[in-house]
Order: C-alpha cells, then sequence, then structure tokens
C-alpha cells in the first residue's frame, strides 16, 4: 500500500471519479466544473447557486468572483479565456437579459462560453414578475448564438453539465444549462390574501 | 411635381449636426490621448492590454506599438473592458494587464469597479481616458462634462490607487504607481476632446482572440 506523504490531506471532491450515492446534484456540478478545469467562479448571488458559490468561496484554488451585474461575467469568461484560464458564469434567468449586448463578444470572437442558468418564470412559479424574461430565456440566448441545453431531472443534471462542457471547451461553442425550476423546486411565496 | 416638392422642403429643413465641431467641444482636459497613454503604459512588451471600445483602443494599440498579438481591441460590447481585464488578470497573475477605456465605456458598468475592488488584484492597471465627451456617437457631452468624478467613483468602489492627472506633469508619478502599486490602480486622464489617430487593425475579432491566446501561452514557456 503506498503511504501517504505525512501531514497531505485528501481532497474527496475532486479526487473522486463517479459521484458517490450521497452526492446531490449541486455538489456534483461544482465537482465536474473542477474536474473539468474551471478555475474562476462569476455570479450574482442566488439560491439556486448556492453550492457552486459557497464551494468556490471555500476553494484556495479558484477564484470566486461577486458581479455588480451579469454582463460584467461575459466579459470576465471571454477575459479568462484569453489568459488560458476556464471561467463559468452562474446566474438566475432575469440575469440573462442583462447579459444580452456583451454576448457579442462571445458570439463575434468565438470565445469559449459556458453558463448555468437557475430558472424562475416557468414550472410552479409564484411571482408573476418572473414569467417576461424566464419565458423569454431560450428565445434571448438563442438569438445571440447561444446553445441552450436543460436539465430537468437530479439524476440528469450530470449528463447534460458533461456535454455542455464539450461542448464548450471541445468544441469552442457558446452554451447555457438551464437548470429548471422543476429541478430546482419552485421557490415558496405566502398565498396571495 | 411631387418630386420637385419633395426636393425643396428636404432644402428648406435646418441642418442637424450630426458632429459637433472640435471649436465648439468644451472639456476640462487638455493632455494630448495618445502621448498620455504611451507615457502611462510605459514598455509594453510583456504587458497585456484590453483596449476599450471607440477611440480607446487606438490609444492601447497606438501605445502598443500598433496591432500587436498582446493587445485584444474592442470594437463592440460596450462595457466590457474592465470585466474582461479583470478575467484575464486573475488568469494571469504574474503579467501586468492594461485596461485603456474611455469614461463613456466605464460609465456604462461602473459596478465593474466594485467588482474588481473586493478582489484587488495587484497586477490590474486600469487607464481611463476622460475627454468628456461621446466621441464615437458626435461628441456629445457625457457625465464627466457634468460634474461626475470617476476617481471618487473607483476610490468608494474599494480600489485604494487611484489617480486624476490633468497635466503633463503628473504622468510620470501615475506611470509609476500603475506598475508599483500593490492592489489594483486607476487613473482618469483628462484628455482634450480631439479625434485620436487610427491605427489600422484586424477587425476579426476570433483571429484576434487565436492570436492573443497563442501568444500568452508562448510567452509562459
Amino acid at each position: 500500500m503506498a503511504k501517504k506523504p505525512a501531514g497531505s490531506k485528501v481532497a474527496p471532491a475532486r479526487t473522486a471519479k463517479r459521484a458517490s450515492a450521497a452526492e446531490d446534484w449541486p455538489n456534483t456540478v461544482y465537482r465536474l466544473l473542477r474536474e473539468g478545469g474551471v478555475t474562476q467562479f462569476a455570479y450574482v448571488p442566488d439560491a439556486g447557486h448556492s453550492v457552486c458559490i459557497s464551494r468556490s468561496l471555500a476553494d484556495p484554488d479558484v477564484q470566486s468572483v461577486a458581479l455588480t451585474t451579469e454582463e460584467e461575467g461575459v466579459a470576465l469568461v471571454c477575459g479568462a479565456h484569453l489568459g488560458g484560464a476556464k471561467a463559468v458564469l452562474l446566474m438566475q434567468s432575469s440575469g440573462v437579459g442583462n447579459t444580452i449586448n456583451l454576448l457579442s463578444l462571445a458570439e463575434f470572437g468565438r470565445f469559449p462560453f459556458l453558463t448555468l442558468v437557475s430558472m424562475r418564470g416557468e414550472f410552479g412559479e409564484g411571482n408573476p414578475w418572473q414569467y417576461a424574461m424566464g419565458q423569454a430565456v431560450t428565445k434571448v440566448l438563442e438569438a445571440m448564438g447561444v446553445q441552450v441545453l436543460r436539465a430537468e431531472k437530479p439524476e440528469e443534471v450530470e449528463e447534460v453539465l458533461r456535454a455542455a462542457m464539450t461542448m464548450t471547451w471541445q468544441s469552442g461553442m457558446r452554451v447555457a444549462v438551464l437548470l429548471t425550476q422543476r429541478l430546482l423546486g419552485a421557490k415558496v411565496f405566502a398565498p396571495a390574501t | 411635381m411631387a418630386k420637385t416638392t419633395t426636393k425643396s422642403a428636404a432644402k428648406a429643413a435646418p441642418k442637424t449636426k450630426t458632429v459637433t465641431p472640435v471649436s465648439e467641444r468644451k472639456s476640462s482636459g487638455h493632455l494630448d490621448r495618445r502621448q498620455a497613454t504611451i507615457r502611462l503604459l510605459g514598455k509594453t512588451d510583456d504587458v497585456l492590454i484590453i483596449g476599450g471600445i471607440a477611440g480607446a483602443k487606438d490609444d492601447a494599440m497606438g501605445a502598443a506599438g500598433g496591432d500587436v498579438a498582446h493587445c485584444y481591441a474592442l470594437g463592440g460590447a460596450m462595457g466590457a473592458a474592465c470585466a474582461m481585464g479583470l478575467g484575464l488578470a486573475l488568469a494571469q497573475p504574474t503579467r501586468r494587464v492594461f485596461v485603456v477605456t474611455g469614461e463613456g465605456e466605464l460609465l456604462m458598468n461602473s459596478g465593474t469597479l466594485a467588482t474588481i475592488g473586493v478582489l484587488n488584484p495587484p497586477n490590474l492597471s486600469i487607464v481611463v481616458l476622460d475627454n468628456e465627451y461621446y466621441g464615437e456617437t458626435g461628441y456629445q457631452p457625457s457625465h464627466t462634462a457634468r460634474g461626475v468624478d470617476l476617481v471618487k467613483i473607483a476610490e468608494g468602489s474599494g480600489i485604494k490607487a487611484t489617480r486624476m492627472v490633468t497635466k503633463e506633469s503628473e504622468l510620470d508619478d501615475a506611470a509609476r504607481m500603475l506598475r508599483q502599486s500593490n492592489g489594483t490602480s486607476f487613473v482618469v486622464a483628462k484628455v482634450a476632446p480631439t479625434d485620436p489617430e487610427r491605427v489600422p487593425h484586424s477587425r476579426d475579432g476570433n483571429w484576434q482572440r487565436q492570436r492573443f491566446v497563442r501568444t500568452v501561452a508562448a510567452w509562459k514557456k
């Protein structure tokens, strides 16, 4: 049996090749992104991405970048690529609307671009303000040249994300993975009185 | 008959000025924008540069010696320059990264200064060429002509190494700060509202990207 050097730490999240039965899909997402070489996580704080955000903050080997608006994230991902690094943009569906013109940079420059979008304004949404942007997400992204994949169930997250990562970094495409409201669970609001 | 009427109506209509003539542009800035950029950036052989939309990218390339591989010149996506510089600076922590942008582009995404301020990468140096006009769209006065102070916005965003440069005699000191600060540095240069001298360059963003990535990868060796 190989001896471990004294004081070495085991990093289970990064050494595990497959998801253990106990690993939930948000942790699978983080593990896959890290295994894929992502070193910059950019986000506007959001409940749907909370695991990725908190793990990126706790991970000494990555940059965790809190944005003031999602469009910064598009430019940041492109800048990271210029420097030879992989970055991912985590945003909510409403943030997609903020990225539109900045996606010109990703599209015209053919930058590899990966974003994970936590969805609102669809399955079971209780806040009517969310529908306008939520329902426009796919159309808007596709209009700007971004390929859109959806993950509806926990057991398909890994397959969809692996496909997206191949499309992004092997084929150099612009790709969005929608973490749907069915997957995330609709936010619970008190019934209107 | 109708044709004649239309023609004479067009003749009678008042002429709309699409570009404010140089003689009518009033700015507190007097520095020559190209010379100021050259002096603020200094030796550029081993630095990475993001050139912001419109005139700023020409000044960035002018300071870098032309359309060089390590200067990415933006021709659209207004507001991208600083955040792109941040991603690049985080990816290349041992290299100096300059962002050269105009005040109009910075104002479009001044929140990026807050994003940068909390991370404060010491290898990121931002140069804002502030002529107090939106030059590319015909020289309409910008917010900085009307009291907005970008240095204060940067300071309020947590960037500590800041400087407003209005005179040539202040350029060398600002250039030193851009290179030697132990956090992100930010300089606003008040430049004259003259048209920037254009630098011939590739306008293919994809080609520019590939050339940049290849070059940086080769530098690492």
